[in-house]
């Protein structure tokens, strides 16, 4: 069998042409969970329940969802005090009012003032408003994240570059059960002029965890 | 159990799916808000009918919580109890 090139037992030390350590192919066995998975799939395919399109197109819907969604919510609030008051009231309803589809998501939206900074976890497995802001960020799910941050979170935010004095309350909200939350950052200063659009591009995924402030123009 | 009301967490420790986190059990806080009813999580996880039970969301201050420890004694923890965790507690 021709040969062209080196032994592959070899691809698992140095670095790669582009600099970067080789790592090992994943093709080891399936973990009973994925099996269990794939064969769950292949049966609703097989019995006409679903397609595999189907799957695919929700799928890729999920894969759409970004921190945008959060980001528009959060301008409008800025924006419009009407608006803000419902999403502190009821997140659920007012984030549908602005065509955001909630889905299964239940929603309490939490307000940094002058006076207090509120910061997102889940201590027990990684619960996050993936309707409204995508997947979650590794750290997220880590453990030293969920542990810390509950205990020690001036600390953690300090390590995100986010030094707060003591005359602001910090407030954890450990997302234990059935509610998603998102945190309204303070809207910065400067931005009067700023449209909706605009201010949207300030609001990152991590202002909307609470482990950073809106960006300044 | 209404809006601040003060209650204390049940200091139990049932084998299986709860969703009360340990570091909270046994700690006393104050109702901040009703959430209403929802699906018992600890029957959900077994695939059994789950009873609708009342969901509570509870505001602790970190001195309770961590005590000498705490950064900052007056900030805040909130998290989400089932009613069933909750002991209320009655100023004497």
């Amino acid at each position: 069998m021709p040969h062209d090139h080196h032994d592959h037992s070899d691809d698992t030390q140095g670095l790669s042409p582009s600099g970067h350590p080789y790592k090992p192919d994943q093709d080891h066995k399936l973990t009973r969970w994925q099996a269990m998975e794939i064969a769950m799939r292949e049966l609703l395919i097989e019995k006409g329940i679903v397609t595999a399109a189907e799957i695919t197109a929700t799928v890729e819907q999920m894969d759409r969802r970004s921190p945008a969604d959060g980001a528009k919510v959060v301008a409008r609030a800025w924006v419009d005090p009407a608006f803000k008051a419902r999403l502190l009231q009821n997140g659920t309803e007012a984030i549908r009012e602005i065509g955001v589809e909630p889905g299964v998501l239940k929603l309490i939206a939490v307000e940094n003032t002058p006076e207090v900074h509120n910061v997102v976890v889940c201590t027990l497995c990684s619960c996050y408003p993936r309707n409204l802001l995508g997947l979650p960020p590794d750290w997220y799910k880590q453990r030293a994240y969920r542990s810390r941050v509950v205990k020690t979170p001036r600390k953690v935010l300090a390590e995100f570059g986010l030094e707060l004095p003591d005359t602001v309350q910090v407030r954890v909200h450990d997302s234990t059960a059935d509610m998603r939350y998102l945190v309204l950052p303070a809207r910065p200063e400067g931005t009067d002029k700023l449209d909706e659009t605009a201010l949207a591009a300030l609001v990152s995924r991590d202002a909307m965890i609470g482990v950073a402030t809106a960006r300044h123009p | 159990m209404e809006r601040a009301q003060k209650v204390r967490v049940k200091n139990w420790h049932p084998p299986g799916h709860v969703r009360a986190p340990m570091y909270l059990r046994g700690k006393t806080g104050e109702i901040e808000r009703e959430l209403g009813p929802f699906a018992n999580p600890e029957e959900l996880a077994y695939g059994h009918k789950a009873s609708r039970r009342r969901l509570l969301r509870v505001r602790f201050t970190m001195g309770e919580l961590w005590g000498a420890e705490a950064e900052n004694p007056a900030d805040i923890l909130e998290a989400e109890i089932y009613e069933h965790w909750l002991d209320p507690i009655n100023a004497t």
